[in-house]
């Protein structure tokens, strides 16, 4: 098992590695530069700013001095904001989408269990066929078009809610209903589908015989079976939720970390891409790692595997 | 305690009652004779005894509107954008600063002397302007602020602002020392400045960003002092008291700016918020109280609606839309090609069914809101309606020429480049449109992310590509030297003509401020009028809304938002 987890992360660190090494490489491949700008400045200016952010350098020089405060922690200093440390700015605008897409995804399982059971226990019935209505138009429905509907609609018309920011409990509902729509129409429609088998399979109908009551059947022993693909999802929704939206954060005011992703590359700034998409792996490749060891803690087949090996 | 309190507010009516009477005497004596109708109470504020009440003190009076995005930099020697100069106008106070007619005001400085030759500005600064921290501005301030500016290390992508001063370039280029350059304090309060040549604007200069004070203790070797609200040292009528990095900063009156009667909010909130929808329901909700000037924008689909309910205006800001021309390849080589399409676009028909905002059609550079001379604008002495006219058989008859003093029978392919954009897409359709009904000539057009446009752009990889250019400075050798001066870098088409160049170059030497304006104009008349050197389109527009009862909170000249001075009923 030890032996498991070593390769694993080692594994870990050389993708860690790879992606660094070609991220460098395919930013400053492409064209454009963080130092300029639509007013061009003299020839001299432009090469103190290049003196200045270490730029003038071959770049191989430059990949070495990053690497080197990158063993350190040290992500750097944005370059179109002007000496804000990058971990700083990682830090402080994480936290918001780390919240508001942890709210979201409870939210969207909740929601998507309750309206999935509810689907499945009324097959083909009224409740089945509205619960198919909401999760395609959950589906069906971009966040682009869907978040600022809500704000109009209960923001600005009816006015219950902010139409921005996220200062209070209560702000989180409107981008939580945006980021969740989709999320919890999936995760219906998987429990619908997977509880509708073991509903029909032998052991239910076994519980039905001895006479158990019907919220204990669906409790017990239905919902506890089909959650296994559910848990599969979470995963990549976990990741990709607290990563942030663009489109979400912008239109709702949250200083998330989202729309940092797409803007430090339209701004050329080197060592925020950097910072980002390195932030992005380890979390994506934490989330990989811890759901491949919970895998191997669930699944016997592995654990046998890996007990051989390790002996 | 009661009693103290009804003691202090009687002090104060007192105090005003004996000010007014001051004010009264005064105005009687000098107003009698022009304007009888000014009233004493008009001008309570001008006496320094007359400070408000204690009640009015603590009225809270907030203004609160919203920008696209953190300011890149609060550090004066650093900030490039709109969003910085927005909220470091109301933070900072230069010797001089901008009145929302863009005129320049007395600000730290006194007065100013000029020497004969023009070359040598003296300052004198006033003596009870305090930073923030308590410490007195003085001329020192401002000496380390500019060669800080300046200085190599210091990487200023504004640092060519200061380039007037004597041997400031040379610093900049690592060939002078810090000691050279042309700015000296000859004691605290009195700042010398020693331009390389007479620069009738010079007091417009020292307005910028890049002229005003920064205090040495805070800024000394900690390049990341203005990233945080609790580490700024600043001396503007506001102080900057939270900044939250991507959501709101908020600012609270100075007590101890020199000039504080002047300042009439108390607190003022910047929500950070981009999509104009998101800014428009926000001020919907009033949870805002301004849109437009750089500080969010109207959705473009509600201007028409909004400007005919009367609920927003539309103002000019100094910026001009136009499209470079590269003169360097055929086919735009030839400058009746340049003005056979320059002429087939329907400026007016672009306005009215594109852009929609009321926009003034252009067919030179200088935008109409920057000043001239003689208290005229800069367009009202040389208006540029003559030098481009929007005539099709003159347009067909000029095409046909050009192409044959080419060789060609017929124009070669040519793109129209436009960096990704809805707006710039629309507008590139129209024109191209334009073009094919006009000219019969199809143009394909391209769209290249921005980054990667500037590169190509400023590489000549372009026959037509979309530029805008907005002032920095209120004078005109904005939108002249920067564009159509062959040594310019911002001059992508690489328009040369040596006449304008000298003409250009003389109106920087010049100290007469007609006389250089009419040089500026006879540059930009032979550069449009004769050589068609780019292809104007139209100057900008704002689209501005504000809640009723505030007042004095403008559009600028440049259109950015000016608000420090503003005040609420």
């Amino acid at each position: 098992m030890v032996r498991y987890v070593l390769n694993k992360f080692l594994f870990m660190l050389l993708s860690l590695f790879i992606l660094i090494t070609a991220t460098f490489v395919l930013m400053n491949a492409v064209p454009g530069s963080p130092l300029q700008s639509e007013k061009a400045t003299s020839p001299q200016i432009q090469k103190n700013l290049e003196a200045h952010y270490g730029l003038d350098k071959p770049l191989i020089v430059q990949y070495g001095i990053y690497l080197k405060k990158l063993a350190q922690f040290d992500l750097g200093i944005s370059m179109k904001k002007k000496f804000q440390s990058v971990n700083k700015l990682i830090a402080g605008s994480f936290d918001n989408s780390l919240k508001l897409g942890l709210v979201s995804v409870a939210t969207s399982v909740l929601a998507g269990c309750a309206l999935g059971i509810i689907a499945a226990l009324y097959h083909r019935k009224f409740l089945d066929n509205a619960a198919l209505v909401v999760s395609v138009i959950g589906l069906a429905v971009p966040s682009v078009v869907m978040a600022p509907l809500l704000q109009y609609v209960f923001a600005v018309k009816i006015r219950a809610f902010e139409v921005a920011g996220l200062n209070g409990p209560m702000d989180y509902v409107l981008p939580t209903i945006a980021l969740s729509a989709a999320p919890i129409a999936f995760i219906a429609r998987l429990i619908r589908s997977s509880m509708l088998e073991v509903l029909n399979s032998d052991f239910i109908k076994t519980a039905k015989a001895k006479g158990l009551a019907g919220h204990m059947i669906v409790w017990r022993h239905a919902l506890r079976n089909s959650m296994l693909p559910v848990v599969t999802y979470l995963g990549y929704l976990i990741a990709n939720v607290i990563t942030g939206s663009v489109v979400i954060e912008q239109i709702f005011a949250i200083p998330g970390i989202g729309k940092f992703f797409v803007q430090s590359v339209l701004d050329r700034d080197y060592p925020f891409i950097m910072g980002i998409t390195i932030f992005y792996a380890i979390l994506l490749m934490a989330s990989r790692f811890l759901s491949d060891l919970a895998y191997a803690l669930v699944d016997p087949r592995l654990r046998l595997q890996t007990g051989r090996v390790a002996k | 305690m009661k009693l103290k309190r009804s003691l202090t507010t009687a002090l104060a009516v007192a105090l005003m009652g004996v000010s007014l009477v001051a004010c009264s005497g005064n105005n009687e004596k000098n107003s009698s004779s022009e304007s009888p109708s000014a009233t004493p109470s008009g001008s309570p504020s001008a006496s320094p005894s007359a400070s408000p009440s204690p009640s009015a003190e603590q009225k809270e009076k907030e203004f609160r509107f919203t920008l696209a995005s953190d300011p890149p930099s609060l550090d004066p020697g650093l900030m490039t954008d709109a969003q910085s100069f927005i909220v470091g106008k109301a933070i900072y106070e230069g010797l001089m600063r901008l009145n929302p007619a863009g005129e320049p005001e007395n600000g730290i400085a006194e007065s100013y002397t000029v020497s004969e030759d023009g070359k040598t500005y003296t300052f004198k600064l006033r003596q009870d302007a305090k930073w923030s921290n308590g410490d007195p501005v003085t001329a020192h301030d401002f000496e380390y602020s500019w060669k800080r500016a300046l200085a190599p290390e210091t990487a200023s992508d504004y640092a060519y602002m200061l380039f007037y001063l004597d041997k400031g370039e040379e610093y900049n280029a690592g060939k002078a020392t810090a000691d050279d350059v042309g700015v000296k304090a000859l004691d605290d309060y009195t700042l010398e400045a020693k331009l390389k040549a007479p620069a009738p604007y010079f007091v417009n200069l020292v307005c910028h960003s890049s002229y005003w004070p920064v205090h040495k203790g805070t800024v000394d070797g900690k390049p990341e002092w203005a990233t945080e609200a609790s580490t700024i040292v600043s001396n503007g009528p506001f102080l900057l008291t939270e900044w939250s990095h991507g959501d709101k900063i908020v600012l609270t009156k100075n007590p101890n700016y020199f000039n504080k009667d002047k300042v009439h909010f108390t607190k003022a909130t910047v929500t950070l918020v981009e999509p104009s929808s998101t800014v428009f329901n926000l001020f919907e909700t009033d949870k805002i109280d301004w849109i437009g000037a750089q500080a969010g924008s109207v959705p473009t689909d509600q201007v028409q609606k909004l400007v005919a309910e009367k609920r927003a205006e539309i103002l000019p800001v100094a910026s001009t839309y136009y499209y470079m021309i590269n003169t360097t390849r055929k086919p735009f080589s030839n400058v009746k090609l340049r003005k056979a399409f320059a002429m087939a676009v329907e400026r007016q028909n672009l306005i009215d069914n594109v852009t929609k905002a009321n926009q003034t059609p252009a067919h030179a550079l200088v935008a109409p809101s920057i000043e001239g001379a003689d208290g005229k604008k800069f367009r009202e002495m040389f208006p540029d309606t003559d030098y481009l006219k929007e005539d099709l058989t003159e347009a067909k008859k000029l095409l046909a020429e050009g192409l044959a003093e080419e060789g060609l029978s017929k124009v070669p392919e040519i793109t129209l480049l436009y960096n990704t954009d809805e707006g710039h897409k629309a507008i590139a359709e129209a024109i191209a449109d334009m073009w094919r009904r006009n000219l019969g000539v199809e143009v394909k057009l391209a769209n290249q992310e921005w980054g990667t446009f500037l590169e190509t752009r400023s590489a000549q990889q372009f026959d037509v590509a979309r530029a805008g250019w907005g002032a920095d400075i209120n004078h005109p050798i904005n939108f002249t030297y920067d564009l159509i001066h062959s040594a310019s870098g911002n001059n992508d088409g690489k328009y040369k003509n040596e006449k304008v160049d000298q003409l250009l170059n003389e109106s920087l030497l010049t100290t007469d401020l007609k006389e250089s304006m009419n040089k500026i104009g006879e540059a930009e008349r032979i550069a449009m009028a004769e050589d068609m050197a780019v292809l104007p389109l139209y100057y900008y527009t704002t689209v501005t809304m504000v809640k009723p009862g505030f007042k004095d909170v403008v559009s600028d000249y440049a259109g950015h938002l000016d608000w420090a001075f503003g005040d609420k009923e």
